[in-house]
């Protein structure tokens, strides 16, 4: 056995105890800190494939934005813990989940292990078309022009669920800032981290959006890097929610949608098909989607973090 | 055995696990960590398949890596969206369980606010 596989192994133990613990720790603190050690972790399982671009999403993600929305919940949940515990399943029932979830379990392994030799791939057609959007990182031209088409639906669902999450505050709260004031020593430790935080963040998500189109990178990981910045000033009191109802917000968040289905519509207009980049624009174009996207990418995250709004719209 | 064998073994396993506590974790924030353990196995899986085809030239097929990013962002907006239901529930009710009895309780408070 190679060191290599020796130390996959580990780190696949290790995530797959951390899981574990996500489901099987009393406390909902202790598994929602599991959980981001687990989110944490996976990152570096998708450094071990190869794909560092996940990992970049992944660890900003899984580790850092998810963790605050579950941690937050998680505090406000409290009350509710007995409660719930309550209706814990009996024995028979447990049984018969874990029967269901090992046959489950089993058949993906068989799945898994019976997966075709030599393995499909496009990466040589991703390699050979790379050509006609000037860019290297072949993950960001599947992502902004090979299948642009998921990328852009993806943005609608982004889009979707904010509203989903806004439509739920109460109807006197409506326009007001999503999620409570945050309150911090203005003085304290928290306020000094955001503030020595916040600018160096802002270079690093700008970075990461602009080296995407080589290296790994994008506009998705950017902007998760910044709306963790955003998030950071508000949780250490400095800054607060922008209300739902400010029409400049809202600008914002359609923006990234907006470029890229006007690009598309010209595309269909002008070109080829919906979604068709002429052959001299296509990098330009594509940098203009992938900054509106990442502004639109940074508000929405931040957004959907904060949660529904729960403060009066000061009039 | 190669490190795809290893990690979809590892998401594998996570499925499973995450299902299992999908069922019966009564409590509904700890559900909606299941539900992100499932798909992060999945994820895990399409990360293997498409580490199998890496050659010296390619790291992999770039197409399912795009794919899962997608899936990250998207499992994301999720998540948010049902933590706000459920604390929108709590809110409301005092409580936020799934049980049978829980719910004729909560319809006459809900209504309240």
């Amino acid at each position: 056995m190679s060191i290599q596989t020796a130390l996959e192994l580990v780190l696949a133990a290790v995530v797959l105890g951390l899981a574990a613990w996500a489901v099987a720790a009393r406390e909902t603190s202790a598994a929602v800190v599991g959980f981001i050690a687990y989110g944490l972790l996976i990152a570096l399982v998708w450094v071990a494939l190869g794909a560092v671009d996940v990992a970049l999403a992944e660890a900003a993600i899984g580790g850092g934005l998810g963790g605050v929305l579950l941690l937050s919940a998680g505090a406000r949940l409290r009350e509710n813990e007995k409660r719930a515990a309550a209706e814990r399943p009996g024995a028979g029932a447990r049984l018969a989940a874990a029967a269901l979830s090992a046959m489950v379990a089993a058949g993906l392994a068989v799945a898994v292990l019976r997966l075709p030799t030599p393995a499909p791939t496009l990466a040589p057609q991703a390699a050979a078309n790379a050509a006609a959007t000037g860019m290297g990182n072949p993950i960001t031209n599947v992502l902004m022009a090979f299948r642009a088409m998921d990328t852009l639906l993806e943005k609608f669902v982004l889009l979707l669920g904010l509203v989903g999450v806004w439509s739920l505050a109460a109807d006197r709260l409506w326009g007001g800032n999503p999620g409570p004031r945050h309150q911090a020593d203005p003085l304290g430790l928290l306020a000094f981290l955001a503030r020595l935080l916040a600018p160096i963040g802002v270079v690093v998500g700008i970075y990461v959006v602009w080296t995407g189109a080589d290296h790994p990178g994008g506009a998705f990981q950017g902007g998760t890097v910044l709306a963790a910045m955003w998030l950071l000033t508000m949780m250490a009191g400095l800054t607060d929610t922008p209300p739902v109802s400010s029409l400049r917000l809202r600008l914002v968040l359609v923006a990234g949608p907006g470029v890229f289905l006007v690009v598309g519509l010209a595309g269909l207009l002008f070109g080829a098909a919906f979604l068709s980049y002429p052959a001299a624009y296509a990098k330009p174009l594509i940098v203009a989607i992938e900054v509106a996207m990442t502004l639109t990418v940074a508000a929405t995250l931040t957004l959907l973090s904060a949660g529904a709004p729960e403060q009066r719209l000061e009039r | 055995m190669s490190g795809a064998v290893v990690f979809g073994m590892c998401g594998v396993a996570v499925v499973g696990l995450g299902l299992y506590s999908l069922i019966t974790n009564p409590h509904p924030l700890r559900k909606i960590i299941a539900f992100n353990l499932v798909g992060s196995g999945a994820f895990l899986i399409f990360g293997a398949v498409a580490r199998r085809s890496a050659t010296t030239a390619f790291s992999g097929d770039p197409a399912p890596r795009a794919l899962v990013i997608t899936g990250i962002v998207v499992a994301f907006s999720a998540t948010a969206l049902a933590v706000a239901l459920l604390l929108r529930l709590f809110d409301a009710a005092g409580s936020a369980t799934l049980g049978a009895d829980a719910q004729s309780s909560t319809a006459d408070d809900a209504s309240g606010r």
